[in-house]
């Protein structure tokens, strides 16, 4: 087919942060897709719960406090979380790399007193469906937790590295910042779900 | 709209900010397409582009047309499994009380069928098509995220290949393709099949799931300068909401399988009534992603006959915005129904007439893709060709499976011939008619696009009556059998009950069905190897798949095309308006605006890399190894974690990464 050139892209730039990069956008598919994980596991339990007039089914309070913990944790990670995200837009290499170290400790932290929550549930998944469904809301975000920090001290050790300097890196950077807000946001509700549900009853 | 000011309004933000400090490279520049004569433009793309030679080469393709070619064929192979499948159950029910097949094997040959047809065939093919089309239709050089993409193939591969090694092993799951529990479940479940029912399911989600990820990012992000959302392809368009129903629907699919797994390996009582679990939030759950599923493999189907009839109608299609519009609806509306296929259950009345109410409202949107169809029809001047008599085969098919679809939504009516060969026949209609058909009907019209040669017009047509024949004669009298009351799902019935003679004939309807694909498979490579050549655009149709040659080079376009219509090559006949100013030493294109598609950004697309594949595989062995110990999830993090940074890590060149 015939072609006549009628508009010029020379003068694009070669990246961009936030809503205009492809990344941004997949990871959103991404957060998307696995929100809806967790709110249908979310539902699974709430259904449960109104089957059952004595939810928790005999079994003792779980031990709130290692939660209660992560929960201040993660919240207060938000600050230099969304600090780090001013520095990777104007693409400043030195506060940017300070920033990943101390989001990378930030992702570490609440994974040690994690480690504490499991027994903190103070029963075992194979001991009811209560027990099961606890242990399935905290693994599940444990996971996401997990694969995060990874993610996050990755990206670290990059932008320690020659790589770093382009322009692409920076927008990975915004991308995994705005992961962990989501990795944050989707762990209050599974919180209250695990600690203060059952206390209703 | 001119396509001269495409740009004009934009403020786009200076290069780069901040490289005062040296915070970034300065960007290195290269040689551009622009003022490039056609040659050295071409030898400079195909060399940029390429899919590195010989088998490492090859296993690193992150082509999207070489991904999709490798998906179509892997989806029809597993087509032919379960068709084979079908074939060995007709035989046994081809008479009363044959001793052909057992009990044991006849679970494992309809749980087979089941899962292989759902899960590795029909929505893999959908995206399939869509991996390959998609890109091509919105005019740019590759899909999204290619290297996920390659992932998403390869773990597919390895999800059928595991399923069907665990068939000849003896070891093939036989609770049928939705594993109801308890039945599933670990009581009357034991050994290691409902293990795999679980995990195969879970693998074939994570490859749908980033696939309709990288779709939707291809829509939204990677479309020609002037595809606005009014001017999107219909097809594109059905992919689009498709890709949307993957990422509400499929989760739901991996909870189910996730908690059934947990509850056979290590002992947790999500489903287990007698812990304080429940077996109902297994069907719930199960048809929160079941019906949209439905959907999922329909809503492609309507978009491939809304591409078709309008090049065999030689006009635009009627109603372009109403078309999109049903789209949508159907979408949203396709959560609404799972409870449906549990009015069996005892759920209360109330819920029930809401749920036989909206089942109903779901006819509107479809009535109105019919209408436009038909009115595209009716005022164009239909070209009869194989693709327009596969198209014309759907609809008379489709219909009836739609009607009995709608007599089954009626809760006295369902009680009744629940679990009765009623079903079935109607399953198969809305199934074959609404997908396969269209799917055939599309296979024959790109066909030329993917080999550059044409499939025989003859044999299609002998394909076309051979599979309208064989499919009614082995389906229609099903409904026949199912009101009189045979059950599914039994490997034999009794000579009293007279079912003998109409079973004998659905038998032999089932085989010339088959047979019917034979032809097709012969057509295909016939075609392939010897077919006419074809051209760009041998149907003369509109949209930009056709701008580029057939079949197209890596690369895509040579030069990005401008699109002023929603059939830019019907509009701009003398000559197709192009973007240039892209580099052709590195692997570029261009990201536009979400709404508008105006150009915004020149950015890199990735490039070949082996470890995709290597991350299925390490992913591949969790999932195998994972049926039998909850420790795998342990061991297996490490590899996958290897094998992800070494997917993520950049070449030694930042100019030259993903
Ligand atoms: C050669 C063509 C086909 C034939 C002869 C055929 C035949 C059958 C038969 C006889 C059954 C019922 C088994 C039983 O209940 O005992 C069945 C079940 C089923 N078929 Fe097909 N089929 C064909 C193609 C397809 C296709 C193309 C699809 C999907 C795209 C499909 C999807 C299913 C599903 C989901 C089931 C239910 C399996 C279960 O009960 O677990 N079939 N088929
Ligand atoms: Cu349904």
């Amino acid at each position: 087919m015939n072609q006549r050139p009628a508009l010029d892209l020379t003068g694009l730039p070669t990246f961009g942060h936030g809503p205009r990069s492809p990344t941004w956008w997949g990871t959103l598919g991404f957060m998307a897709l696995e929100g809806m994980g967790f709110a249908l596991a979310a539902g699974a339990y709430l259904y449960l719960v109104t089957l059952w007039p004595n939810w928790r089914l005999s079994a003792p309070q779980p031990n709130h406090w290692p939660g209660t913990i992560v929960t201040l944790l993660l919240i207060a990670s938000l600050v230099p979380n969304h600090i780090l995200n001013g520095y990777a837009k104007r693409c400043a290499m030195r506060s940017v790399r300070i920033g990943m170290v101390v989001m990378s400790l930030l992702g570490l932290a609440p994974l040690v007193v994690r480690w504490f929550e499991f027994p903190a549930l103070n029963i075992y998944w194979d001991t009811n469906a209560y027990g099961s469904m606890l242990w399935v809301l905290l693994g599940l975000h444990t996971t996401h937790l997990i694969t995060d920090v990874g993610d996050t001290i990755v990206l670290t050790v990059l932008m320690f590295t020659h790589h770093g300097y382009s322009g692409r890196r920076f927008g990975d950077v915004g991308d995994n910042v705005f992961y962990w807000d989501f990795v944050v946001l989707t762990w209050i509700p599974i919180y209250l779900l695990i600690y203060w549900l059952p206390r209703l009853g | 709209m001119s396509s001269a000011d495409l740009t004009s309004e934009r403020d786009l933000p200076p290069e780069r900010e901040t490289s005062v400090r040296g915070d970034i490279a300065p960007e290195r520049d290269g040689p551009r397409d622009t003022g490039m004569d056609d040659a050295s433009l071409h030898r400079w793309l195909a060399r940029t582009w390429r899919t590195p030679p010989g088998i490492i080469g090859a296993l690193s393709s992150v082509d999207h047309k070489v991904i999709a070619r490798r998906y179509l064929i892997t989806a029809f192979l597993f087509l032919c499994l379960g068709g084979l499948n079908a074939v060995a159950m007709r035989i046994q029910l081809s008479g009363p009380q044959r001793g052909l097949i057992g009990p044991d094997l006849y679970n494992q040959l309809f749980t087979m069928h089941g899962v292989t047809m759902m899960f590795l065939f029909a929505v893999p093919i959908v995206q399939a098509t869509g991996i390959y089309l998609v890109p091509l239709m919105v005019g740019t050089r590759n899909i999204a995220f290619p290297r996920l993409n390659a992932f998403s193939y390869w773990v597919y591969l390895s999800g059928g290949l595991f399923a069907w090694v665990s068939f000849a092993l003896a070891m093939a799951p036989d609770v049928g393709w939705f594993a109801y529990v308890p039945l599933s479940g670990p009581e009357y479940g034991p050994g290691k099949r409902a293990d795999v029912w679980a995990q195969m399911i879970t693998y074939t989600e994570v490859s749908s799931l980033a696939v309709a990820v990288a779709t939707i990012v291809t829509v939204f992000k990677q479309r020609a300068p002037g595809m606005s959302l009014d001017k999107i392809p219909l097809y594109v368009w059905a992919l689009l909401v498709t890709s949307f129903l993957v990422v509400f629907a499929m989760p739901a699919v991996m909870i189910t399988s996730t908690f059934l797994i947990l509850d056979r390996l290590v002992g947790t009582h999500i489903f287990n009534p007698a812990e304080g679990g429940d077996a109902l939030l297994f069907q719930h759950l199960f048809w929160f992603f079941g019906h949209p599923e439905v959907y999922i493999i329909f809503l492609p189907a309507t978009g491939m006959v809304s591409a078709i009839i309008p090049v065999f109608a030689r006009r635009p299609a009627f109603g372009h915005l109403g078309l999109v519009l049903s789209l949508i609806a159907v979408g949203f509306l396709s959560f609404g129904l799972w409870v449906h296929h549990m009015f069996a259950t005892g759920l209360p009345k109330l819920g029930a007439s809401f749920f036989t109410a909206s089942s109903m409202l779901i006819a509107i949107p479809n009535g109105v893709q019919i209408f436009c169809w038909l009115a595209t029809l009716w005022d164009g001047r239909p070209v009869i060709r194989t693709p327009l008599l596969f198209v014309f085969g759907f609809f008379f098919t489709f219909v009836i499976g739609g009607l009995t679809g709608v007599m089954l939504a009626s809760v006295p009516l369902d009680l009744q011939v629940h679990d009765t060969y009623f079903v079935v026949a109607h399953f198969h209609y809305v199934l074959i008619g609404g997908s396969v058909f269209p799917l055939l009907a599309a296979a024959y019209f790109w066909f030329p696009k993917i080999t550059g040669r044409m499939m025989s017009e003859r044999l299609g047509r002998w394909h076309f009556w051979l599979a309208m024949i064989g499919f009614n004669a082995a389906f229609f009298p099903m409904h026949i059998v199912g009101l009189w009351g045979m059950p599914r799902r039994v490997y034999t019935y009794p000579a009293e009950l007279g079912w003998g003679n109409i079973n004998l004939f659905i038998s032999a309807g089932a085989v010339l069905f088959f047979l019917s694909f034979v032809l097709f498979a012969f057509n295909l490579v016939h075609g392939a190897l010897r077919g006419t050549p074809a051209g760009d655009n041998p149907w003369d149709a509109g949209t930009l798949e056709w701008a580029t040659s057939s079949p197209p080079p890596g690369y895509n376009f040579a030069r990005i095309p401008i699109v002023t219509n929603v059939e830019p090559l019907w509009a701009e006949r003398g000559a197709l308006p192009v973007a240039t100013g892209l580099r052709v030493d590195v692997r570029e294109l261009l990201v536009s605006t979400v709404a508008e598609a105006h150009p915004d950004i020149r950015e890199k697309s990735a490039t070949p890399s082996i470890w995709p594949l290597l991350a299925a595989i390490a992913v591949g062995a969790t999932f195998l190894y994972s049926i039998f110990t909850p420790w795998a999830i342990i061991w297996g993090a490490a590899p996958i974690a290897v094998t992800l940074v070494g997917w993520f890590w950049p070449k030694a060149d930042p100019e030259d990464e993903e």
